[in-house]
């Protein structure tokens, strides 16, 4: 693509950018809140103002059991003869490196003076992260969620619920993901004075796609020290599951100057990359691989649409990658050749999901085992050295898998039909 | 009906400013727009808004001509996005409506064609739907397994479809100033108005930058949150009076585009009360579309509420002080 055809877009490479992507396209009534947020992102964050960075780092340690380990998988190792490390982000607190994000939002919005936390959940890993976060730092939190994803994800309702969070459900459209974002943001279109949005992903308007990320990126820079000093180099290729991009970005943000590194990020391929026009539908998440430049909840990025531009039912087998849109960095690495995207469907995702849990007795999230399906698919050309972020633990998965694996014929499955009897 | 003063400046060939309007400064003889000369000629104005669409476009059609008659200044029309992000619940089940009947940017282009209202038209629409445009023939992902090589999305062919169809102005609720460049040139390059929302959490720099850029009029958001008539309609109708205090809209004849007031408005009373603390418009969108969903003959409905609201609105600027008034009182049903 020529750079000629890009008058289209705010000045390229501005704060609020990355080449094409990003942006800030909300509502009038959101700009001023949006800008006060720039303004926190770059005296705490980025400048540690008040030792903000230093009581997040605390916290992390204290409450959220980092730092993580860097795994060397023996027996996947030897499967594809080559080393692959995972990097166990399961183990950070409750499950997932959804807190990383969560708990360092929740802390900006109190040294900003704001009195109530708002947040969206699709399959709830991020609700029950903010939910954790706002208990631990005393703040009245509520969440929206889709009612379908209510009746599909109960018990992480009943975990948002213990620790104190309001949980809203959402009846708009198909009751997902996409409705709870429309629906805290028209809740922070009403209360931005005094309440912040606590994103869930690398996505949303100008700075949160940057400080999203770089509450994450701690999971790329412990894994880039850990590596080299277990295997005393760099390795020849990083892997990550993408559906937002919030693990993918900070697995990767400190191995981007690495250009010796290759990066993929693993998209939900779903049941099929085709997409159904007519009915507005793509079986699969995969916008990286498969999406069109558009404008979804505040940034300009990678969207699964229709040629209209209305935005498209998305679907996985896993609803944390279920999401139409991704992150706007990762849209610009993309294009630029930086990561290279990929996806693998719901059943090499639910192989992924058994034979982790099969060989090296970790059960991993369904997000997670998108990456780990693409490592069976693709290892050889991932060369020699691998490190795949396991984002979360399956706890939470294991009715889905479930009733999915009997639905099939797994190659990795155990015979699940005892559970039925 | 053709000598009628709503008439006046509605043909684009007849005008020599630009939407960008340097005529406008002098508080001059002629206005800036299409847009500007029908709030000023018919002040105080009631513009509405319908989604396009909701249930049908045929539907559309007789309610837009049922509120023209009944005395709407401007009419909006919305082209239904599937991610109503501004909207509260009346206007996304509006939209819901409109989407679950087909309604196709192409479709709404034709309802544009075939109407023929006093009244200019804006469509108000999202960011994307704009974007996407014109953009039909490029490959689709499903088109082919590799990524395709794509063009990127162009908000040139929205506009000029836009302009071909006979529309003013466009109002665009997720597109803040800082982003609105591309789409205020193309814009300006065919004598559109873009519509400037300002909130009430706008204020300082990003007013008055806001105000500098303001083509048509400027839409005064009455309060936070989304669109809609909420149950309690004499505090939105409060906060509405705030908001014009801070604006200081109570000039109507200076420099600076007229000012309007929207959301949450949906009776005449209230449409008094905002025009008499100095507004030259009130916008009211939620009140008609409940019309919409709920009458069982909404066209008559539709034509007796503007007229309802178009005399509130005169009534507030007899009321109110320094006021021009020179529009006829409404045609009786
Ligand atoms: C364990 C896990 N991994 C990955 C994701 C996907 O989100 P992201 O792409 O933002 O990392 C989720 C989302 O819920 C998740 O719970």
């Amino acid at each position: 693509m020529s750079t000629s055809d890009h008058d289209n877009y705010r000045e390229r490479d501005s704060e609020a950018t990355f080449g094409d992507y990003g942006g800030q396209y909300v509502p009038e009534a959101l700009m001023p809140a949006v800008q006060e947020l720039e303004d926190a992102y770059e005296r705490y964050v980025l400048n540690n103002e008040d030792g903000f960075m230093d009581e997040f780092r605390e916290r992390m340690a204290d409450f959220g059991g980092r730092p993580t380990p860097l795994q060397r998988a023996e027996r996947l190792s030897e499967r594809y003869d080559r080393e692959i490390y995972l990097k166990r982000e399961d183990l950070v607190h409750g499950g997932a490196h959804k807190l990383n994000n969560a708990l360092g939002q929740v802390l900006l919005a109190k040294y900003m003076g704001k009195e109530r936390i708002i947040a969206e959940t699709g399959a709830g890993q991020h609700g029950t992260a903010t939910a954790m976060a706002a208990a631990h730092l005393d703040m009245p939190c509520e969440i929206y969620m889709g009612r379908t994803d209510i009746n599909r994800q109960r018990p992480n309702v009943y975990r948002m619920r213990m620790n104190g969070a309001e949980v809203n459900p959402v009846t708009a459209g198909s009751g997902t993901l996409k409705e709870a974002i429309n629906e805290t943001m028209r809740d922070w279109a009403t209360t931005v004075e005094t309440t912040h949005y606590v994103i869930g992903s690398v996505v949303g308007p100008h700075p949160f796609p940057k400080l999203v990320r770089d509450f994450q990126a701690v999971i790329g820079q412990e894994a880039r020290e850990q590596i080299r000093e277990r295997a005393g180099r760099l390795p020849d290729s990083v892997v990550a599951c993408a559906g937002g991009g919030s693990n993918t970005m900070g697995t990767f943000h400190a191995f981007v100057p690495d250009d010796a590194v290759d990066l993929y990020a693993v998209e939900a391929g779903g049941s099929s990359l085709e997409i159904d026009e007519e009915n507005a539908l793509a079986p699969n998440s995969a916008t990286l691989s498969t999406g069109t430049d558009g404008v979804l909840h505040g940034a300009m990025t990678k969207l699964l649409q229709s040629a209209d531009g209305q935005i498209m039912e998305s679907h996985s087998v896993s609803a944390g990658l279920d999401y139409a849109g991704v992150g706007p960095e990762l849209s610009h690495l993309v294009d630029i050749g930086r990561v290279t995207p990929a996806s693998v469907d719901d059943e090499a995702a639910l192989n992924g999901f058994h034979r982790l849990s099969n060989l090296e007795g970790i059960i991993p999230a369904l997000e997670s085992s998108h990456a780990l399906g693409y490592l069976e698919e693709a290892h050889e050309e991932l060369g020699d050295l691998v490190v795949v972020n396991v984002s979360g633990r399956g706890d939470k998965d294991l009715e889905t898998v479930l009733e999915e694996t009997e639905k099939r014929d797994l190659e990795a499955a155990p015979d699940v039909e005892v559970f039925g009897q | 009906m053709e000598d009628d003063p709503r008439r006046a400046g509605s043909d684009g060939t007849e005008q020599p400013a630009s939407a960008s309007g340097e005529l406008r400064a002098d508080g001059g003889e002629q206005f800036g727009s299409d847009i500007e000369a029908a709030i000023r000629e018919h002040h105080p104005a009631l513009i509405t808004y319908l989604t396009a669409g909701d249930p049908s476009l045929e539907d559309t059609k007789a309610y837009v001509e049922a509120l023209d008659r009944g005395g709407a200044d401007l009419i909006e029309l919305g082209l239904p996005f599937s991610e109503p992000i501004a909207e509260g619940p009346t206007i996304q089940a509006a939209i819901n409506r409109a989407l679950d009947a087909g309604t196709t940017p192409a479709g709404f282009f034709e309802l544009v064609d075939d109407l023929e209202t006093e009244a200019p038209l804006l469509v108000m629409t999202y960011y994307n739907m704009i974007l996407q445009y014109g953009d039909s023939e490029a490959p689709r992902a499903s088109d082919s397994d590799a990524a395709p090589p794509q063009s990127k999305p162009d908000v040139r062919p929205f506009v000029e479809r836009a302009a071909e169809a006979g529309l003013s102005g466009i109002i665009v609720p997720d597109l803040p100033a800082e982003e609105s460049e591309p789409l205020r040139e193309a814009c300006d390059d065919h004598d559109l108005d873009l519509v400037f929302i300002v909130a009430p959490t706008t204020e300082g720099d990003r007013l008055e930058g806001i105000m500098s850029q303001a083509s048509g009029f400027v839409y005064v958001q009455a309060r936070l949150g989304t669109t809609g008539a909420r149950a309690d309609v004499s505090n939105a109708t409060h906060d509405s009076l705030t908001r014009l205090e801070e604006y200081d809209v109570s000039e109507p004849n200076s420099d600076g585009v007229p000012k309007a007031v929207g959301f949450g408005v949906s009776e005449g009373d209230h449409a008094a009360e905002i025009i008499e603390a100095g507004a030259d418009g009130v916008i009211v969108g939620s009140a008609l579309i409940d019309i919409v969903a709920e009458s069982d003959d909404p066209a008559p409905a539709l034509e007796a509420k503007a007229e309802e609201l178009k005399r509130g609105a005169i009534r507030g600027g007899n009321e109110g002080n320094d006021i021009e008034i020179d529009a006829p009182e409404p045609e009786q049903p």
